[in-house]
């Protein structure tokens, strides 16, 4: 097929649930492609001799080569092909920011709509996990090392996965009771379905990464004493943790929530499906959620799922500042999310049980830019007035996770919280101890966090196997 | 999985649980909790780490049974286990020998004060305990409070048993009598503590007290276990539990306590009388 022919072929659209009947219940909202569908798309791609794409992945997958694969219906191979350097494919084609990274700078979109590079490699992953059992590559015979990753979100995984293939012997200590980290806890089941995530932590402890939940590294052994224990070496990847508060009145009425605690109550412990599952969750009739990003549009959808009779995005900037994407904002709109742009929360207002009632706003306009290049937003004088709600659900943005750097003052932090370290091998102030993801970067992404544990990874194996 | 080793019935609604949890012991401090969750849809709830023993690798915790959750724990027995239990969390008391120390438990509150008594005493603070209940049937750990106590004051409230009337009274009668009180730490139900610090505030005496706000995590990521403490806001569960009485707004602890009291009631129901399926009328959630 020529490049003219393969212009000529229509981005393929994904099937998905209809917004009324999705927001009934918390499955998956896109259907995901056919096989059919799969090689079409597929062959939109040109297989460019300088592919940019490759450079707009922070993994740097090698996409034309997997995605000619597909072309051909060889999904398992190109399922394999990503796996080389993406040990989570059925996770970032759900939740990599595509339209800001790959498929951003594929040529294809210069003129038209890009190939859709998220979507086939979601594809692929999915097709292999479903064939059965996924084959786990050959594992070298043991070093004679151990490593210890404490948190098992992405950055920890990518650690341990590329480690034992380097035939190191890895355990992963997790706070909570299951592996995953915020793709367990955080992401909602209607975008990155729970079972996903679970088999990729399976197919890690198939090649014999040891994950030991209900962990808390600095309360049980430190950093120091798993060094002194065993351990060659540490990697921290704990995340993000203590959510920000907005410090007005009224913030710790009934009703008032931190993004995590929503969503930790209704993914991780499942209060949707309360009392069969015991922890329970505010329903509310009005539910506001403050804030602009992911985490804020997840916070929201999953809202709309409990039926109230109004859920409001409340956001401080206009639209086109909102960090949330595009796809998301879409898919909430489509599902009844209002949105009270340019206005701010002022008070928080409770009846005489101390349980929300009403939330006091201004109105916002956009000054002068700030140091993040977005106009400011400057409060209107007189603008004041008054939104219904029962339960508000703040999502303002993380600290750091403080109870590594606690319990290990010699790896050095910045004045936020966040591990320092050296980007190029993840290595912190103390030796044998790496770190990155989010307690490294604040709030970033899966695929930054991954890209992270690569690198530290490939430190960690010479550091290992070399010494330096 | 953690194995219930012993349990023991303390008085009508209180169990004493002893688990396996060998790391946990070696690491436990006075002051610290762990969070349990017994099974796939269990809630994660915090409860004291009253004891451990090193050998044989248990800790030991002291349940009351007050609502769902609890009471299904109470259900369990020696042989049971638990799937989830993780800890220890809370920063530890900060234990020093400060020469007087007043200890005061209400009701279930005595099981966390006993841990902190005992080590205050084997730092040779002077430990006065001031153990209280509503009625004798309901007071725990008598003997074992007795044994790191220098000086013991009982009440309870209908006078079944020891002084008649509140810990407060005995706390302020010790004050009056010119008691040189260094520090006092109050564990128990929020209005006791409340009460606890509110005799102390006047004369300016340490006092510290043990908040159990509603939890999730118990590792400082969801903030649900916040409370005020003087202007600002403190999570219990890793700047915590432990908090100068005389700065916490207990009212407000007290109100965020009673979030999920018509959820709290239909999960008792349900349990006890398994009727309802809890679903939404208008959809599938
Ligand atoms: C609601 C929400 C939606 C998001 N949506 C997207 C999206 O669509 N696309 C995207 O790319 N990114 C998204 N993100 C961001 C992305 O999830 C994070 O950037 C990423 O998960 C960071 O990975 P991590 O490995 O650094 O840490 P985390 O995923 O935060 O995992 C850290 C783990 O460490 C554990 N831990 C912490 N302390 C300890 C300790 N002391 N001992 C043992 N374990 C410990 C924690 O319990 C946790 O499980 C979203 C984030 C949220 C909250
Ligand atoms: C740091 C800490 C240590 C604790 N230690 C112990 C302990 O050693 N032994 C023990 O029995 N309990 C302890 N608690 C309290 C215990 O966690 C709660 O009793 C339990 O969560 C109630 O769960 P439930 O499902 O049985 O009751 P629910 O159905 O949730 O509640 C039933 C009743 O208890 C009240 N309640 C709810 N949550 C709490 C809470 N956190 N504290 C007090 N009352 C509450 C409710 O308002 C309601 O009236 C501790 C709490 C904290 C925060
Ligand atoms: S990992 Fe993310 S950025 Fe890389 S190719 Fe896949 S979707 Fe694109
Ligand atoms: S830039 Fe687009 S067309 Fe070119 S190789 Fe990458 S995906 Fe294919
Ligand atoms: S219980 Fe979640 S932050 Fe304390």
């Amino acid at each position: 097929m020529d490049i003219k022919d393969r212009m000529k072929i229509p981005k393929q659209s994904m099937p998905e649930q209809a917004p009324a009947e999705r927001v009934k219940n918390f499955r998956e909202v896109p259907y995901g492609y056919t096989s059919e569908q799969a090689m079409e798309e597929a062959k939109r791609c040109i297989q460019c001799k300088k592919p940019l794409c490759v450079g707009g992945c922070p993994v740097n997958i090698d996409i034309p080569w997997f995605i000619d694969l597909m072309a051909e219906g060889k999904f398992v191979e190109a399922a394999r092909k990503i796996k080389e350097t993406n040990t989570l494919p059925a996770v970032c084609g759900r939740v990599c920011p595509q339209e800001d990274q790959c498929e951003k700078v594929c040529v294809i979109g210069k003129k038209g709509e890009p190939v859709s590079i998220g979507r086939l490699e979601r594809f692929a992953a999915d097709f292999e996990r479903e064939q059965g059992e996924v084959a786990i590559p050959v594992i070298p015979k043991w070093s004679g090392k151990k490593v210890a990753v404490v948190g098992s979100g992405p950055a920890g995984l990518t650690v341990a996965g590329d480690l034992v293939k380097k035939g190191h012997k890895v355990t992963i200590f997790e706070a909570l009771h299951v592996a995953g980290g915020v793709l367990m806890y955080g992401i909602p089941e209607f975008r990155l379905p729970k079972k996903v995530v679970q088999s990729e932590v399976d197919y890690l402890k198939r090649m014999g990464v040891k994950i030991e939940c209900n962990a808390v590294v600095g309360k049980l052994d430190t950093v120091d004493e798993l060094l002194e224990n065993g351990y060659d070496a540490v990697f921290i990847g704990t995340g993000a943790g203590l959510p920000y508060f907005m410090n007005i009145p009224g913030e710790n009425l009934v009703g008032v929530y931190s993004a995590n605690e929503y969503l930790t109550r209704l993914n991780l412990m499942k209060a949707y499906l309360f009392p069969e599952y015991e922890t329970p969750v505010i329903r509310g009739r009005r539910v506001v959620v403050i804030g602009g990003g992911n985490t804020a549009m997840d916070a929201a959808r999953t809202a709309l799922r409990l039926c109230p009779e109004e859920v409001t995005i409340v956001y401080r900037r206009s639209r086109e500042e909102m960090p949330a994407r595009v796809e998301e904002v879409h898919h909430g709109e489509e599902e009844g999310l209002k949105f009270q742009l340019l206005t701010n929360p002022v008070r928080f207002i409770g009846d005489h049980e101390g349980r929300l009632k009403a939330i006091e706003c201004v109105k916002m306009e956009l000054g002068e830019p700030d140091e993040s290049g977005r106009r400011r937003p400057v409060a209107v004088k007189g603008s004041e007035f008054c939104m219904d709600a029962d339960v508000a659900i703040i999502s303002i943005g993380n600290g750091a996770n403080p109870l590594i750097p606690q319990t290990t003052p010699d790896v050095k932090v910045n004045k936020w919280g966040n591990i320092t370290v050296d980007y190029e091998t993840g290595g912190t102030s103390k030796e044998g101890v790496y770190s990155g993801g989010d307690i490294v970067r604040g709030g970033a992404t899966v695929i930054l966090a991954m890209g992270d544990g690569r690198r530290a990874a490939n430190a960690i194996h010479r550091y290992l196997t070399t010494g330096g | 999985m953690f194995e219930i080793v012993e349990k023991r019935q303390l008085c009508h609604t209180v169990y004493l649980l002893r688990i396996k949890a060998p790391r946990v012991a070696a690491k436990r401090k006075a002051g610290q909790f762990v969070m349990i969750k017994i099974n796939e849809q269990g809630e994660r709830i915090p409860l004291t780490i009253v004891d451990s023993d090193l050998k044989e690798g248990t800790i030991s915790i002291i349940v009351q049974e007050v609502g769902k959750t609890t009471t299904e724990i109470c259900a369990l027995g020696a042989g049971d286990n638990v799937m989830d239990l993780v800890g220890p969390l809370g920063r530890p008391t900060h234990i020093e020998n400060f020469g007087t120390a007043v200890c005061v438990g209400g009701g279930i509150g005595v099981a966390p004060i006993y841990p902190i008594s005992k080590a205050l005493k084997e730092m040779g603070n002077r430990v006065v305990s001031i153990p209280g209940a509503r009625t004798k049937d309901l007071l725990i750990l008598e003997d074992e409070m007795r044994a790191v106590s220098d000086e013991m004051h009982i009440t309870t409230d209908d006078g079944s048993y020891g002084h008649h009337g509140f810990v407060t009274q005995i706390l302020q009668k010790l004050i009056d009598e010119k008691m040189k009180i260094d520090i006092v730490i109050g564990i128990g139900p929020i209005p006791m503590m409340k009460a606890v610090s509110n005799v102390t505030r006047p004369y300016n005496i340490h006092t510290l007290v043990s908040l159990n706000p509603i939890m999730v995590d118990g590792t400082g990521m969801c903030g649900a276990c916040r409370v005020t403490i003087g202007d600002e806001i403190r999570f219990v569960c890793v700047d915590g539990p432990e908090f100068d009485g005389h700065l916490v707004d207990f009212d407000e602890l007290i109100m965020r306590n009673r979030t999920y009291l018509k959820e709290e009631k239909m999960a008792m129901e349900e349990f006890t009388y398994h009727e309802g399926t809890g679903q939404c009328e208008r959809c599938e959630t």
